[in-house]
């Protein structure tokens, strides 16, 4: 006869690990709302941007069509076409990419491939203080600084006092260390080994450089340029500030493309520099302004959603390679 | 039988093409030399546009100015028995100071003045007993009747303001004031003798040293005069707003980290939880704003304008206030505050947990008692990161409302408010140079109070780091 093994049980005769719990149950439960929270949040964004946005359409003066197919954004004549805030954007954003993309990249394979220790102990901390800077004061520096170079330059009767120009290459300096980051991260995660293999092989730095290791790391990098491009295209402040309130409305065919349509150095008002500059002051709620800022908050959400998610598959696919 | 062997090179060829390879061998070096020169001039680059913004930004916040008063401060000095050698007016007493405006403002304004905000605990100045006690018993009643009286560096900005009433009418930036302070006396004569100040003479005025961003700067209200306006009402603002922003973001969103990390299996729900958050820290800033606006301000008016609180008259008649942008600034912090402490906890190694449920603690007492400790010190830093990030956004903060022009401080969540951010974006879209002399003094704060917040950061690191190991 074997003796029964002796169970552990608290002073009511239940067994420790069958006992229950509720202060255990309660903070799960607690913690488990704070996560679920998130879902809310995102829930409210687009139920909110949503409903607001099936409001606007439903306006009689706005037509769902015209939309998205016309390019004249005169919300007091009911010109309701999103194009021209599109465009002003995009085009912000297109100069931001041509700012940043060469300088973060560059920089990047310098910190990682060329620079000493020391050499990234005082560049690595400048690239982040950048990215701790409000974009508030970037607007100032762009309206103070950028413009009356760029009009200095190029002449004050070429240049508008509010331009595409100044604000794109402020936001390119803005948008340098989310590329030069993420690029660096991806340049030092490939293997020493293919260096290595490149230089047996004679190459020289410039060849290992731009020939292995920036492919090898390509879809990292791409990853940060679209997570730039996304903050840029999301980008408020330094848009409203030097970009001007007047949104660049045209007729394709019509205007000329590039004295009009593509001019760097006129104002065009982006699309959160619409949403800015409405709600700034005593907006009313259910009139028609307040709609329309919702429908531009919806596109940009959509916008900068595709965006990041785009660039989440980047990184995947580069984890894939080297985890 | 004699083997023959083979006949040699005669050049040292290390392998076919040699010849070829040594040909580009100085092309490849010169090419590899200017990279590596491009890539270091393109990181100067970055570190140069650093510099310039902060040169900009200093630049314009010290420099001479040419400065008309309408009153010379000294002459009022002395007419009050002062020397003014020794005596400036900040010296004078807040009863001389009351004196000066009540000699010098008309009782219009005065009476307006005093029913913001009272000069005297006890008494009135401009406005009769009966008067007040009237307009103070009716709903919607002033300011002046519930808040304190007046601080002495208010009141001395209102002095400044209506009594001094100083003009600066030109102002040169620091650097050219350093190199050239004769070309701005030049260049002031020369605007004289244009006509460009009809209104002035130029006995009147006196080009002296300022420094926009000053002691004064930082403790006196907002004003629409540049000349004398502070951010003093624009810091405690901020100061408001983050408080609560804290309050909400950080338990919140270390709850969440807290069972993304340490209770959830990975489930369908978890993961869309984790990608969602992921998500969520791209989202524009101005879109939380639009969020804010939709719920916060205009869903919850009740309860941010403090309405349900309270049975008579709402602390704010609508819900633009403290409290709607301190969360709508917390909903944009959470991801940031999720995504650091669930790095913080992922960083301590699981032997620690093991260790705990082996020893029968359970779930929570193993997170409480042994991983938490260990990731405070990444959670903190983590957290600071994350809100010095929240004090600098400021278009949620156009899209929720913050007042751009409150000269009261804010006195609690219910409050109508400014904040720094925002009084530097106000600032900056106004066309008159003085204007950017003070956004550019305002963003020296901003920026000072990031650096502190960063400081206390790696501060909370090295410390908290030391005594874990």
């Amino acid at each position: 006869m074997t003796a029964e093994p002796k169970i552990e049980t608290d002073r009511g005769g239940r067994p420790f690990e069958r006992r229950r719990r509720p202060g255990e149950l309660v903070i799960r439960s607690f913690l488990f709302s704070c996560g679920v929270l998130s879902i809310a949040v995102t829930a409210g964004i687009v139920y909110e941007l949503g409903k607001e946005s099936l409001l606007f359409f439903q306006d009689e003066r706005v037509g769902f069509l015209e939309f998205f197919t016309t390019s004249v954004w005169q919300p007091q004549v009911g010109g309701f076409g999103v194009w021209p805030l599109v465009l002003g954007t995009l085009y912000i954003s297109l100069i931001a990419m041509l700012v940043a993309a060469p300088i973060g990249l560059a920089a990047a394979i310098y910190l990682s491939e060329y620079a000493s220790q020391r050499v990234r102990g005082v560049f690595k901390p400048v690239l982040e203080v950048l990215v701790g800077i409000p974009t508030v004061v970037y607007g100032f520096f762009a309206l103070t600084f950028m413009t009356p170079v760029l009009r200095s330059v190029f002449g004050a009767n070429v240049v508008g006092f509010f331009n595409v120009a100044s604000a794109g290459i402020v936001v390119g300096i803005l948008i340098v260390p989310l590329i030069s980051s993420l690029a660096e991260d991806s340049l030092r995660a490939v293997p020493d080994s293919l260096r290595q293999a490149a230089y047996a092989l004679g190459a020289s730095k410039l060849e290992v450089s731009t020939r292995v290791v920036v492919p090898a790391a390509l879809s990292g990098i791409a990853a940060g340029f679209v997570i730039a491009m996304s903050r840029a295209v999301g980008e408020t402040m330094v848009v409203t500030l030097a970009a001007g309130a007047s949104p660049r409305n045209f007729t394709l065919g019509q205007d000329p493309l590039f004295g009009y349509v593509l001019n760097p150095f006129q104002g065009a008002q982006a699309m959160t520099g619409y949403v800015a500059i409405t709600a700034n002051g005593d907006l009313g709620y259910n009139t028609i302004d307040y709609n329309s800022i919702f429908a531009i908050g919806l596109t940009l959400f959509f916008i900068t959603l595709g965006l990041n998610s785009v660039s989440r598959r980047f990184v995947k696919r580069f984890q894939q390679v080297y985890e | 039988m004699s083997i023959e062997a083979p006949e040699r090179p005669k050049a040292p060829e290390l392998f076919p093409g040699d010849e070829e390879y040594r040909r580009h061998l100085g092309g490849r070096r010169r090419k590899a030399v200017i990279f590596q020169m491009f890539c270091l001039a393109m990181l100067s680059l970055a570190v140069l546009s650093l510099a310039t913004l902060l040169y900009t930004i200093i630049n314009d916040s010290f420099g001479l100015v040419a400065t008309v008063n309408e009153n010379d401060p000294e002459e009022i000095v002395a007419g009050l028995g002062h020397d003014p050698e020794v005596t400036g007016l900040q010296d004078l007493s807040h009863d001389q100071l009351v004196g000066l405006l009540e000699a010098n403002v008309s009782r219009g304004v005065g009476r307006r003045l005093e029913r913001e905000q009272r000069f005297y605990e006890d008494r009135l100045v401009f406005e009769s007993d009966a008067t007040w006690a009237e307009i103070c018993s009716s709903g919607g009643s002033p300011t002046g009747c519930t808040a304190g009286p007046r601080p002495h560096a208010d009141v001395l900005q209102l002095v400044n303001e209506r009594v001094v009433v100083p003009d600066v009418i030109a102002s040169y930036p620091l650097v050219s004031s350093l190199l050239d302070p004769a070309g701005f006396e030049q260049e002031v004569t020369e605007e004289f003798e244009a006509g460009s100040f009809p209104d002035h003479d130029i006995e009147q005025v006196s080009i002296e040293w300022r420094a926009w961003f000053n002691p004064t700067f930082l403790t006196t209200p907002q004003n629409s005069t540049p000349e004398v306006a502070g951010i003093r009402t624009a810091i405690l603002g901020s100061t408001w707003m983050v408080a609560i922003t804290i309050l909400f973001a950080v338990p919140v969103g270390l709850g969440a980290a807290i069972y993304l990390v340490e209770y959830a299996r990975p489930t369908r729900l978890n993961e869309f939880i984790q990608t969602n958050i992921n998500n969520l820290a791209g989202v524009p800033s101005i879109i939380y704003g639009m969020l804010g606006l939709a719920i916060f301000v205009r869903l919850l008016e009740p309860v941010t304008s403090g309405a349900v609180f309270t049975d008579g008259v709402p602390p704010s008649d609508n819900g633009r206030t403290v409290l709607a942008a301190g969360l709508t600034l917390g909903l944009l912090t959470l991801p940031v505050v999720i995504i650091s402490a669930q790095e913080a906890l992922k960083a301590v190694p699981d032997s620690l947990r093991h260790a705990g449920l082996a020893l029968g603690a359970t779930r929570w007492q193993t997170v409480r008692s042994q991983i938490l400790p260990v990731a405070l010190p990444g959670i903190l830093t983590g957290t600071i990161l994350a809100v010095a990030r929240a004090v600098g956004e400021t278009a949620p903060l156009i899209m929720v409302g913050a007042a751009t022009f409150v000269t009261t401080d804010p006195t609690g969540p219910f409050s109508k408010f400014t904040a720094l951010p925002i009084q530097i974006f106000q600032w900056t879209s106004r066309p008159q140079p003085e204007f950017h002399n003070i956004a550019a003094a305002a963003s020296i704060a901003l920026l000072l109070l990031l650096l502190t917040l960063n400081a206390v950061a790696v501060i909370v690191r090295n410390r908290y780091s030391r005594r874990a190991e």
